[in-house]
């Protein structure tokens, strides 16, 4: 027992100490399948936690069950608001974490209002605050001036969000006719006009360019420091996840195979042969790519 | 894009095409039009009609020979109904869906309230444009489940029956007047509508429009037999004409309209005054829902049109939205239903069969979900053109169904498929139908 | 006992002639995704045309059993032919240029194509109802029990029960076959799961999808002659009612699944039969449906169905 702690006398990790979401025994069966496997892990508030692992590893499937998509067969999903308040997420249906635990999500393909406008798409994300201002239609059907004001509050709340993602100038138009990197920046945008204390993205950076993924880099590091929102991200890019991360949880056949900082994770060779499941000089090729990319991001 | 390869098709293969089309136009005609089976001693008989299977044969033969050999000359034209239709009629329209329906809005409204006023508005205009209006009324109620909500219902005309028979049962009950049961149809059929969409809202696409159609079905069925509550096949008798402010619009009576009024007694006074409760009826269903369409719930029930998934993901609580939309447009339905009764004075289940669901959805879906004034256009086309061909009084139906079809492929997203965003920050843009979502439910 | 043993059979043959309509609908359901509201009325069609051709044969009660089943088997074979025709015009003039549009499109049209053909057949061949007497008479008796009271119970099986009974099985068993292992059948399959990729990979699609609809049109047209044997009377108006219960049979049964489709006809046939014989003739319908509504409810995807995952 002492062996371990004596050999890593590191005081406990920021994560267990204050976190915003704590994932323990987490376990999701389908019929004989078991995608994830006792999987327990914390999110620390304020921090950017990144999930990673090979494909089929059960990185979506937890973010289904934190996020009330999928029930978990077992496990416990606790949030922690900052106001103290604490949620049993696997006990809630999905749009109650959505609405009263505060957590948000964006989805790997992007689940946009494609036929509604960039505007609306942040609109109808505010849903619940203007549902009650509206009193719950009734006033709002009558034309009370307080939902009005609360509608124009709403609108304002939005703006500075498309402002944020520079999509301002495209408020008007359809979600569906915005190029792919600027849908994916509008998703993350929605998801934050919920005012959520936890962030769930799931592959942010997939299909986006060198530019875009260091762009999405600035705005994660804008919603951890600047709303105060802890993000979860899945991710397969390194060049995000090594950047970003403050702390970074590898999967591995629905078990967890390393947990720690960034740059522990990238040294540990567990995890280099799990996750890239290949010879050692491909891993370096690899890693000097990832180099590459964040000294082309640097420079810009 | 049709005509990338404008190669000319050989004649010879012009004219066996047309033949194919004879040959299975003798095949349908043959045994339905050919033999004609006619009562006769001891049974059935047949009576042989093969002049007219010549004659219909001949006509697709030559019908057909002539589109092949202008319309359909060319390779690429050969699809009979979308490439063609659109090319020909299908994008101006949409483009300036918009703008259009701007200008329609204010001065079929203008038309609207000064119609009983206008030289050629007879009893028949009247009564024409009184079961227009109603179906307009209908068509905007089953648009905010069907184009806004994106659930398919298809046993609408449940809630305008529930709506109908609690008008006519509390009047002739309990004696109480047509502008108190009138909210009290309307809370009933969203009742209803709550109780059915409770649990059937989980359902998703088809199985919901089956089991809203059984629905519909059942409530015709339990109206047609539950003898002592509703008269069963007989309906009910005796539904009292709606009164203004206590006056009615009886010949004889203590307290008439033209006796008030110092009028002599003219039936049109009844008519005329009916026209305009089911206009306000109806411009208050559009307020409602255009209202609606602003507030959050009508922008939650967009989403959900677009994306379910997405719309829990922001915390939106899809059964209630669901619930909502049903509701709201089975109060709709209910109001105009109790219209519906005090119009007709009488009430049967025949009034509520599922060709009337069709109808509506038909109106709904022809006028471009989710578009009000497409709605408008689409009842007028269709109501209208279905008292054009009174004459044609058993051809009637048939026309009617044939028109559907067409009116269909040549626009299958409806004569006004664009949306109007619902908040606008600068500048008000149209959204194209394809980017629009089609809805799940 | 004796009473519940009839209505069984009773229930079975009703069953079987909802579930060969109910394959029709399943079938294309499963390859198109769309409610072909029109297929009803082909059913209707079908019976129509197997009535014209048993009176153009001259077929009466009094023909001998085997010139009787002969052409009764011809009967079948002209009204499937020609049925056939009707699902196909069907599905070339209203759903075929409607493909991949928008999805209530093709049910508008569908719902067009049934007022059309209802309407077609009332001007055609007139409005009255169509009696046919009974080709069949007699059966075998297959219980016969005295009652307390001394009146005697019988439980009949009709020459037209077992006639039905007997082809919708053979029936069943040759279309499973052919969609089992015919390369027709491996095509509609692959259009079911993808029409692109098939299409891609060389199926013919818009041939596929058209001889699903024969195949569904054909079997319409049996169930109509054996509709029409069973009641002897039908009209322009029968192809609604029986398409609404037969579509219900199909969403129940688990739409996409064939032996669903004849389960779901099975259940639907029993459960109005029974509702009949034991509570109320008028209230049938409704039985029907509430049980459609609450197996819905509980099970989404019907019985036999494949249960749709959601995908996030």
């Amino acid at each position: 027992m002492s062996e371990t702690a004596i050999a890593a006398p590191s005081p406990t990790p920021r994560w267990e100490a204050d976190p915003v979401l704590d994932v323990e025994h987490l376990t999701m069966r389908f019929g004989g399948l078991v995608a994830v496997d006792d999987l327990s892990f914390a999110v620390g508030r304020g921090d950017i936690t990144a999930i990673i692992g090979p494909n089929g590893a059960g990185k979506t499937t937890v973010f289904n069950c934190i996020t009330g998509f999928y029930k978990p067969t077992e496990g416990r999903l606790t949030m922690r608001r900052a106001e103290g308040e604490e949620f049993l997420l696997e006990r809630m249906p999905d749009f109650q974490i959505a609405a009263r635990a505060k957590v948000a999500r964006t989805f790997q393909n992007i689940r946009l209002f494609g036929g509604m406008t960039v505007l609306e798409n942040l609109m109808v994300a505010q849903h619940n605050p203007l549902m009650k201002a509206s009193y719950f239609t009734f006033g709002g059907v009558l034309g009370l001036s307080h939902y009005r004001r609360s509608e124009k509050e709403a609108i304002g709340f939005a703006t500075s969000w498309l402002e944020q993602i520079r999509l301002i100038d495209r408020a008007d138009d359809p979600a569906a006719d915005l190029p792919y990197g600027a849908q994916r920046r509008l998703e993350i945008a929605r998801a934050m006009c919920t005012r959520p204390e936890i962030l769930c993205l799931d592959e942010p950076a997939a299909g986006l360019n060198p530019r875009e993924s260091a762009e999405l880099n600035d705005l994660l590091r804008l919603i951890r420091d600047e709303y105060q929102t802890s993000v979860l991200l899945i991710e397969h890019d390194m060049s995000v996840v090594m950047e970003i991360s403050d702390h970074v949880v590898v999967l591995d056949y629905g078990k967890k195979i390393a947990d720690g900082p960034a740059d522990v994770i990238r040294n540990d060779p567990a995890v280099i042969a799990a996750y890239l499941g290949v010879e050692d000089d491909e891993v370096e090729a690899a890693e000097e790519e990832v180099e590459e990319i964040k000294e082309e991001a640097e420079r810009r | 894009m049709a005509t990338t390869s404008p190669s000319r098709r050989p004649a010879a293969e012009l004219v066996k095409d047309a033949a194919y089309s004879a040959l299975i136009a003798l095949a349908l005609a043959a045994p339905i039009i050919g033999l004609q089976t006619v009562t006769a001693r001891g049974g059935l008989g047949l009576n042989a009609r093969w002049d007219d299977v010549f004659l219909i044969v001949l006509a697709v033969f030559a019908g057909r020979l002539l589109l092949n050999f202008t319309i359909w000359r060319h390779q690429g034209a050969r699809p009979i109904g979308q490439k063609w239709f659109q090319r020909a009629g299908g994008r101006p329209f949409a483009r300036h869906g918009h703008t259009l329906s701007k200008i329609i809005g204010p001065l079929a409204l203008a038309v609207a309230l000064l119609l009983p006023a206008l030289p050629f508005s007879d009893r028949y205009v009247m009564d024409l444009s009184i079961m227009v209006l109603t179906y307009i009324m209908l068509g905007w109620g089953l648009n905010i489940v069907v184009g806004l909500a994106g659930l398919l219902d298809l046993g609408y005309v449940a809630f305008y029956a529930i709506g109908a028979y609690s008008f006519a049962l509390l009047a002739t009950h309990f004696d109480l007047g047509f502008w108190i049961c009138l909210p009290l149809a309307g809370i009933l059929a969203a009742f209803w509508g709550v109780i059915l969409g409770f649990p059937v809202l989980r359902l998703r696409g088809d199985y919901l429009a089956i089991v809203t159609l059984a629905f519909g079905e059942i409530i015709r069925v339990v109206l047609l037999n539950w003898y002592e509550f509703t008269g069963g096949p007989n309906g009910i008798l005796g539904i009292p004409d709606p009164t203004l402010f206590g006056l009615e619009f009886a010949r004889r009576g203590d307290n008439t309209f033209h006796e008030f009024f110092g009028l002599s007694y003219s039936s049109m006074h009844k008519i005329i005054f009916l026209y305009y409760i089911i206009l306000c009826l109806a411009l208050i269903t559009n307020f409602v829902t255009l209202r609606l369409r602003r507030l959050p719930v009508g922008r939650a029930w967009e989403a959900l049109r677009e994306d379910e998934i997405a719309c829990r993901s922001l915390g939106i609580n899809t059964t209630n939205t669901k619930l909502t939309a049903f509701a709201i447009g089975a109060m709709f339905g209910g109001f105009a239903g109790s219209f519906f009764a005090t119009r007709q004075g009488f009430i049967s289940p025949e009034s509520f069969t599922f060709i009337e669901s069709a109808l509506i959805l038909a109106i709904v879906v022809l006028g471009g979900l989710g578009s009000q004034v497409g709605v408008v256009i689409a009842a007028i086309v269709m109501m209208g053109g279905f008292e054009y061909f009174r004459e044609f009084e058993q051809y009637r139906m048939l026309i009617f169904g044939l028109a559907m079809v067409f009116i269909m492929v040549w626009r299958p997203r409806g004569l006004i498929s664009t949306r109007s965003p619902s908040v606008i920050l600068k500048e008000r843009k149209a959204i194209g139908a394809d980017l629009v979502g089609q809805g799940h439910g | 006992m004796e009473y519940f043993v009839q209505q069984l059979i009773n229930g079975l043959t009703l069953g079987s002639i909802y579930g060969l309509i109910a394959i029709g609908y399943t079938m294309v359901y499963g390859i198109i995704g769309m409610i072909n509201f029109a297929h009803g009325d082909i059913f209707m069609v079908g019976s129509f045309i197997a009535l014209i051709a048993i009176i153009a044969f001259g077929l009466t009660a009094g023909s001998s059993l085997a010139v009787l089943i002969l052409a009764l088997i011809l009967v079948l074979l002209i009204a499937m032919a020609l049925t056939s025709v009707y699902g196909w015009t069907v599905e070339r003039l209203a759903y075929r240029p409607l493909r991949g549009s928008f999805r209530l499109a093709p049910l508008i049209t569908a719902i067009g194509m049934s007022i059309v053909l209802q309407n077609f057949v009332q001007i055609a061949q007139g409005a009255r109802v169509k009696p046919l007497q009974p080709l069949f008479s007699g059966g075998f008796t297959l219980m016969e029990l005295e009652g307390p009271t001394g009146a005697v119970f019988r439980v009949n099986l009709s020459f037209a029960q077992i006639l039905i009974i007997v082809t919708t099985v053979v029936l069943m068993t040759v279309f499973t076959l052919i969609i089992a292992k015919t390369s027709l059948g491996r095509s509609q399959r692959a259009c079911e799961q993808d029409r692109k990729m098939a299409a891609l990979l060389g199926v013919n699609v818009d041939r596929t999808i058209s001889l699903t609809f024969v195949m569904g049109a054909a079997l319409a047209a049996v169930a109509g002659l054996m509709y029409l044997l069973y009641y002897g009377v039908i009209d322009f108006y029968i192809g609604f009612i029986a398409g609404v219960k037969a579509f219900t049979a199909a969403v129940l049964g688990g739409i996409g699944s064939l032996p669903g489709a004849m389960l779901g006809g099975l259940l639907i046939g029993l459960i109005e039969t029974f509702w009949s014989a034991y509570f109320s003739i008028e209230y049938k319908d409704v039985a029907a449906f509430s049980i459609l509504a609450i197996v819905l409810i509980f099970l989404p995807s019907g019985i036999l169905g494949r249960p749709e995952v959601e995908k996030v």
